[in-house]
């Protein structure tokens, strides 16, 4: 079954394998098993789109945002995961894989989008806590994968990550000012941080015992840590900066353990979890049907500018 | 007369200079109908941070590449002439600039 | 991998990395320049002029933060962010001025949320909703072509303020002409239905760039003092870009400019009334917030 148990063969399945084991970069004219490219192009590909349809929860928020300065990093910000949506889909080209393709699996519900999206942003204190946990939990997820073996996936992610901290800066400065302001904002950071905190730990993925493509991934170090573990590290570094914050974590169960070092937390609702997965989620449908309108309302400009192409080209061989 | 026109915009691939003084370096790629807009996008995605002062794109389909399978005959022969190299030859520390 | 601590830890593996350029020296584009107003300025006036130019970025950039997440392509979706944080820009440096010359306390935050419809001086073309990406264009074009012509000459005003901002922003709009007027033309020259619908958008659009050339009398008066624009005297540039992208763009035949409508003293469609509920509802909802 597995890739990695069939003993290399061809020079290019060892020269493959020599470039995982050195822990070197595979680059897109390699030779690479099938289930490789295949399982890339689908990471990429997914994670692309959660760039894009992630601009949608934030992005009902710009035109609305209380002040102007905070209008103008929001607007940063959305532009910013359009820009990392790129970097990915540029990075899943190099595979062979067709942009427009992979937006056609989006917007059909083909292919899938981190399911933490499909949550509504019910009032301003949500785009900080969605700086601070959600994009706190990319961080955590994504910082390993800027050694991911794919050589395109690692660049993206470097510049991707590099850009991104100051997406998690921006929520948590916005949480501590509105900390500081009326009752009534402080109400909103507390009851933003209840329904963001589950949602946010479900973002590493299902528990190690129930993850069964991770083995693979790990082998072929596209992946470098288990979902628990990175999920673990998030509530860690998380708890202090709640405390800090004055914000209470929505898990009666949470509690510093010494023995162990770390945080125990609660149980996860895996029902829920994969209810959402499955395109249960609140706005699942809202938030496709608002790409696929996009994608739609678009479709005369793009041919627009290719049919001018064309012309400005035969104008340009025929010398006229 | 009626040739069929591509409706998806085709690829180009991005390359920047950061600053005076330094190649362009490959970014990465984008969709674009034709090498203005292709200009444009490039100067909107990959220079939002000061990144760049120059940039150029190109039709990805118009890069001719090396393959993988290229890499021995075309780079192993150069791995035995340490002799272009400077460190190569020794020179005694007492002779100065050199 | 020190990752336990700090999330970022694990990037410092990369910071010898050259192969990502991260941009430096960012700049503030008041440093420096003074504040003081020229004694024979009237302050209400230059206050007024601030608000003015101020207003047409703010709800223009408002316009463009709507195409957010509904642009025809991705790459698109960067663009109007950038040109909308460019005018943002713009108005945040502008109504600051105008606050800070009008000296009752009101900052730029205040300008924006706290004056209603009646108290905006932006001109008609900047609220105009946009029915299709070929209306978005258009009206780009237009407000592009004329601000830009308005900032250049602004960057000879007596205001030192106002000669920075107009150092800036003409930079800015350079490009924003330039991203429309390749639009217009791929629009106009591209299919027979994108040529149909660029038509009708420049149809509807051009009427509302009467306005723009129509000198209100604090423009004069500050003209008069070497602070302001006399906007009357930027129709003939403004004609000649536009003629020049409409005729690549193949369309001929199209309308002038109609009687000026009154935006700049405070007369507005119900387009401008929509913007503010939407853009001053949270801000109004929660007084005493901090954010």
């Amino acid at each position: 079954m597995s890739d990695v148990a069939v003993a290399p063969e061809s020079a290019g399945e060892r020269a493959f394998a020599e470039t995982i084991e050195k822990d070197q970069r595979v680059e897109p004219r390699d030779w690479m098993p099938e289930g490789y490219r295949k399982t890339m192009i689908r990471q990429i590909a997914q994670h692309a789109h959660s760039e894009i349809i992630g601009m949608q929860p934030e992005g009902a928020w710009i035109t609305r945002a209380p002040t102007l300065r905070r209008k103008a990093i929001l607007l940063a910000k959305v532009q910013d995961e359009a820009g990392h949506g790129l970097y990915l889909y540029s990075a899943a080209e190099t595979l062979g894989a067709d942009r427009g393709d992979l937006t056609r699996r989006l917007i059909e519900g083909r292919q899938k989008y981190s399911s933490i999206f499909n949550y509504p942003t019910l009032t301003f204190a949500d785009v900080g806590v969605i700086g601070w946990l959600v994009d706190g939990a990319a961080i955590c997820n994504q910082v390993p994968l800027c050694r991911s073996s794919f050589g395109p996936y690692a660049r993206a992610m470097i510049r991707i990550c590099k850009e991104e901290s100051f997406h998690q800066r921006q929520g948590y400065e916005l949480l501590m000012t509105m900390m500081s302001g009326t009752p009534e904002q402080r109400a909103m950071v507390q009851d933003a941080t209840n329904r963001w905190w589950w949602p946010s730990l479900m973002m590493f993925g299902p528990p190690d015992a129930d993850s069964p493509n991770s083995a693979q991934s790990m082998a072929w170090k596209i992946k470098r840590h288990s979902n628990d573990e990175l999920r673990q590290r998030f509530v860690d570094m998380t708890v202090p900066q709640a405390e800090a914050l004055g914000v209470t974590l929505p898990d009666p169960e949470l509690r510093w353990n010494a023995e162990r070092g770390r945080h125990d937390f609660g149980e996860i609702d895996w029902v829920e979890f994969k209810k959402v997965i499955a395109g249960g989620g609140p706005l699942n449908a809202e938030r496709i049907a608002h790409r696929r309108r996009a994608d739609e309302e678009g479709a005369w400009v793009r041919e627009a500018a290719a049919a001018h192409a064309a012309k400005a080209t035969r104008r340009r061989e025929t010398g006229a | 007369m009626s040739e069929e026109i591509r409706h998806e915009w085709p690829l180009f691939e991005v390359f920047v200079r950061a600053k005076r003084g330094l190649n362009h370096v490959h970014v990465g790629s984008l969709r674009a109908a034709d090498h203005e807009m292709a200009l444009h996008h490039a100067r909107d995605l990959y220079t939002r941070r000061n990144e760049g002062v120059s940039i150029w794109v190109v039709r990805s389909d118009d890069v001719v590449s090396s393959g993988p399978e290229d890499k021995d005959a075309f780079f192993a022969p150069s791995g035995d002439k340490v002799y272009r190299h400077p460190t190569y030859y020794s020179i005694p520390d007492s002779v100065p600039h050199i | 991998m020190s990752f336990a601590d700090d999330a970022y830890g694990a990037l410092t593996d990369h910071d010898d990395d050259a192969r990502w350029a991260y941009g430096t020296g960012f700049a503030d584009p008041l440093a420096g320049v003074p504040t003081t107003v020229a004694g024979d300025v009237d302050r209400a006036d230059l206050a007024a002029y601030c608000l003015m130019l101020g207003d047409d970025a703010l709800v223009m950039s408002h316009r463009l933060q709507q195409w957010v997440t509904r642009a025809p392509e991705l790459e698109d979706e960067l663009a109007l962010a950038n040109i909308g944080l460019d005018l943002l820009g713009q108005a945040r440096l502008l109504l600051g001025r105008a606050g800070e010359v009008e000296g009752a306390g009101r900052d730029e935050d205040a300008l924006a949320y706290l004056r209603d419809a009646g108290e905006f001086r932006n001109v008609r073309l900047a609220e105009r909703g946009d029915a299709d990406f070929a209306h978005l264009v258009a009206r780009l074009l237009v407000f592009s072509c004329w601000r830009l012509a308005l900032l250049d000459r602004l960057t000879a005003s007596r205001d030192p303020v106002l000669a920075a901002i107009g150092a800036k922003g003409v930079k800015e709009v350079t490009y924003h002409r330039e991203y429309a007027a390749q639009w217009v033309v791929r629009l106009g020259d591209g299919t027979d239905l994108s040529h149909a619908r660029m038509r009708a958008a420049m149809e509807a659009v051009l009427p509302l760039a009467g306005e723009l050339f129509s000198t209100h009398e604090i423009e004069a008066r500050l003209a008069a003092a070497g602070v302001a624009v006399d906007p009357a005297l930027l129709r003939a540039e403004f004609d000649e870009a536009m003629n020049q992208v409409l005729d690549a763009a193949t369309l001929t035949g199209l309308p002038g400019a109609a009687a000026a409508a009154q935006g700049r003293d405070g007369e507005h469609g119900p387009e401008l009334g929509e913007i503010l509920a939407e853009m001053q509802e949270l801000a109004r909802a929660l007084p005493g917030g901090v954010w």
